[in-house]
């Protein structure tokens, strides 16, 4: 995947990126050692305490891209603590793989905190103490994230001494909000975890003077089931079926970033069908998502039509993914090595037909929403996010288009049969509001109309599935997908006899919920379950 | 026809007075043809959740994720995924079903499973008098709810899948409004708890809580294989093991995710709708 290039932007950064990979040695002396794992992915070791020196020279030459940080536990094997932090650097597609090893004499793992240099890590840091107990010295915010305030303080479950099913004791903390805005004049407004209306929990706090929030502070994690933990030790084959339900609506985007990072590591190459038949199934998903949220983007503003017909094209959509493949949700879609449904020439007809008729009750819905004043007028200047923030977070997707940052994994990266399809338009938006958001998802509906319609038409003939070959154990992978809600980036490494020794999972809500509190600063609380519903992120795959 | 605002024509299901013949690749209960079964065990290694016992062959259907996994290992092709999908039942038990869809005897079977609160880990849910009282109300409950029923939505650990097929009951096309079916905001306006997902430790105390917070008489339904049993996720140090655990449950919806039909004949099957042979009751026309 990451061989089959073809990139139209950021050319002139390669070179020299690849030079700069090249003289790290020489110029930072705090590295242990290099290795080149292919063309585009190098892998350095940095000590513990060099950490910083290291980042801090490599800031200002490139920009650092977080994709994803795996905290390991290895002290059976190879009696330390391994972190790995994979950067993209400079929207390249060449990855920077920062390894570092902690001694496992230290009675407490301890490894200096990047958060300061990059906010984008704080939640991944976070997130290695609470499941591993390795400290972030120096992190601006060390509560534990996942853990509420009820988990023991010496419980780390994903250590490997720590039995997956033992249920730890309740202990009463009750000291979770400690970030509390006080002043005259400010109110704290509880909502949640259990909100009106048919969504996921999460507890937001809002202080507000008066109307308008001064500050927001979100607690997520209550849907954590711990699937990381669950992934260990399954063969790969079962893995499956829990990386679709990651998240249900985003299963193929997270099933298909598995599925390549295994075939990845196994070498293997898949028929040209089933590569079409992936980006078929990819583009489905990201269609009946944005065609879903622009019909739950009017509910935000209480106009009741549009709530309506979004809610009848997304269910046109979900009863024609049903009748192709037998599941609503494209759940079994994706196989290692191919899929697992073929479209025979009358489903593809069926899909044709079906996505026609859906295309032109969309565009009337979407004249009949952009003519209405009420509604443009609640959209426009709402949860705004500056293009600073965005990057500073890392944001990816949607939010991150709106605001200017010009990514996306489909082109930067491309995987399955999307280099057959260039170029794919990638809409771009500056101001960063709720209309900026929905204009790129109307924009994005187009191209994944269009992008469907082309893979239906040149729709090779073949095999739908080859067999995946072997992988060799310890050996690990990555891969990154664009999913509806942004790029999804999950992390493998593979045990002994074809079984998953850990798994890193990380989606696009992920990334992207941290941002949702700052794009509510300053606006009016009534106006939130709209900017919330604009990033229309999702809880369970980020809790996971 | 009245035309729509937009200029299309209603289409709303008339599902369940009309009865609903799935497409064809829609897999619901898995079927087994015991003269071609050979014992070999096959479908039972490769469930995701170990949801099948051979010899003698049963699914349990709330752990079942209908993926047809058991169908595509099984070498004499014994196993036929049906297009049946009306599977709710009122006790967990009736879940655990035979090639043919029969429930299995529990006098025969003992190691079936048994709901038991096991998580009562916070002295929050003591076995009161209202909730016995609860149990004797059943029957009053069917005549309350039979025209009207409040829902109150809960997500405790599902994968999304269960909430996004609840949003579809409101939908045009499904629309469970047309049966006396509302979702309110809050739990003391609602007459039955609605719960997806695995029940996750971090929201067990909220799920109580708002169990507490609605008036009796009180249902509760559990959705989904995770609602059922913690389906694809089980039980592990972060919770789960389905909503029994914590919750007492009144109706079981198997599916992973149950469709919407199925989720509506789950609902009626919870407000006492459906007569003894299961075939929904109209008894109520407006
Ligand atoms: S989950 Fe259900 S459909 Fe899938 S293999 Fe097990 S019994 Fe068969
Ligand atoms: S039952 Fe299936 S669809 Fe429903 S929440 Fe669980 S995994 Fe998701």
């Amino acid at each position: 995947m990451m061989n089959n290039l073809n990139i139209r932007k950021n050319n002139e950064y390669e070179s020299q990126v690849r030079q700069f990979l090249k003289d790290l040695p020489i110029t930072l002396p705090c590295i242990r050692s290099v290795v080149f794992i292919d063309a585009n992915h190098i892998q350095v070791e940095v000590i513990p305490s060099d950490i910083l020196q290291f980042y801090n020279t490599v800031k200002p030459r490139f920009l650092f891209i977080l994709l994803t940080m795996v905290a390991l536990d290895r002290r059976r094997e190879y009696a330390n603590w391994q972190v790995r932090t994979i950067w993209c650097i400079s929207e390249t597609p060449i990855f920077l793989e920062v390894v570092t090893n902690i001694d496992q004499s230290n009675t407490v793992p301890e490894l200096p905190s990047i958060t300061p240099l990059f906010p984008a890590a704080n939640w991944y840091e976070r997130e290695m103490y609470d499941f591993f107990g390795i400290v972030p010295v120096g992190h601006p915010d060390p509560r534990r994230l996942a853990m509420h305030y009820h988990w023991p303080n010496t419980n780390f479950p994903l250590r490997q001494d720590e039995n997956r099913s033992t249920f730890p004791p309740y202990i009463s903390n009750d000291e979770y909000f400690q970030n509390r805005t006080t002043g005259s004049g400010v109110m704290e407004i509880p909502v949640g975890p259990i909100h009106a209306g048919i969504i996921e929990p999460a507890h937001f706090r809002f202080s507000a003077v008066g109307e308008t929030i001064v500050n927001l502070e979100a607690t997520f994690f209550y849907t954590h089931k711990g699937i990381e933990k669950q992934l260990e030790g399954l063969s790969i084959e079962q893995a499956r079926y829990i990386i679709e339900r990651t998240c249900a609506a985003c299963t193929v985007a997270n099933t298909l970033a598995y599925c390549q990072a295994l075939e990845q590591i196994a070498g293997t190459s898949l028929s040209s069908r089933a590569t079409f038949l992936r980006v078929i199934f990819a583009e489905l998903e990201r269609l009946y998502n944005h065609i879903g949220d622009t019909g739950n983007l009017c509910a935000g503003v209480g106009f009741h039509v549009g709530i309506q017909e979004g809610a009848a094209l997304k269910e046109i959509l979900l009863d024609l993914q049903e009748r192709l493949t037998g599941s609503r949700y494209l759940f079994g879609v994706l196989r290692l090595g191919g899929v697992g449904v073929d479209l025979s020439p009358s489903d593809l007809s069926l899909l044709h037909k079906t996505l026609a008729e859906v295309r032109k009750r969309y565009q009337r819905l979407i004249k009949t929403m952009l003519l209405n004043t009420s509604v443009v007028d609640r959209f426009t200047g709402a949860g705004i996010i500056f293009q600073r923030t965005a990057r500073e977070l890392g944001a990816v997707g949607v939010a991150a288009r709106a605001c200017g940052v010009d990514r996306d994994v489909r082109r930067d990266i491309p995987y399955a049969a999307y280099t057959q399809f260039n170029p794919i338009a990638i809409p771009l938006r500056i101001s960063g509001d709720v209309l900026a958001r929905l204009e790129i998802r109307i924009e994005e509906v187009a191209e994944s109309f269009r992008l469907i319609d082309a893979a239906i038409q040149h729709l090779p003939d073949g095999a739908i599935q080859v067999p995946l070959g072997s992988l060799p154990a310890a050996s690990s992978g990555f891969s990154l997908t664009e999913s509806a809600r942004g790029a999804v980036c999950h992390w493998f490494l593979i045990g002994p006899n074809q079984t998953i020794k850990r798994a890193r999972l990380r989606t696009a809500s992920y990334v992207n919920w941290p941002l949702v509190p700052r794009a509510a600063l300053n606006n009016i609380v009534p106006d939130f379950p709209l900017i919330n519903k604009s990033f229309e992120l999702c809880y369970s795959c980020l809790d996971r | 026809m009245k035309r729509s605002w937009l200029g299309f024509r209603p289409f709303t299901s008339s599902y369940p007075q009309k009865k609903e013949t799935p497409a064809a690749a829609v897999r619901g209960r898995p079927a087994l043809n015991l003269e071609l079964c050979t014992g070999d065990a096959m479908c039972a290694q490769n469930c995701p959740t170990q949801a099948i016992k051979s010899s003698p062959w049963r699914v349990d259907l709330g752990k079942c994720l209908f993926c047809g996994a058991c169908a595509e290992a099984c070498p004499e092709q014994a196993i036929q995924m049906s297009s049946e999908f009306e599977l709710a039942a009122r006790y967990r038990l009736n879940l655990v079903v035979d090639g043919t869809g029969k429930p299995v005897d529990p006098l025969l079977s003992p190691e079936l499973p048994t709901p038991k609160r096991s998580r009562n880990l916070l002295p929050m849910l003591p076995e009161t008098e209202l909730e016995v009282l609860t149990a004797t109300l059943k029957s009053q409950i069917t005549a309350t709810f039979h025209r009207s029923l409040h829902i109150r939505h809960l997500d405790a650990g599902s994968c999304n899948g269960c909430d996004w097929e609840l949003t579809t009951l409101l939908n045009p096309i499904h629309d469970v409004q047309r049966l006396g079916i509302d979702f309110v905001a809050s739990p003391r306006h609602a007459d039955l708890l609605l719960v997806t997902g695995i029940m996750t430790r971090n929201l067990t105390l909220a799920a109580i809580r708002t169990y507490q917070a609605m008036s009796e008489p009180r249902l509760v339904v559990a959705v989904g294989a995770c609602g059922c049993s913690g389906g694809i996720f089980g039980a592990s140090y972060a919770g789960g093991g389905g909503i029994d655990t914590v919750l007492p449950v009144d109706v079981y919806i198997p599916g992973c995710p149950p469709r919407p039909q199925a989720l509506i004949y789950g609902l009626l099957m919870a407000m006492g709708r459906l007569n003894p042979s299961h075939e929904f009751e109209n008894k109520h026309k407006d």
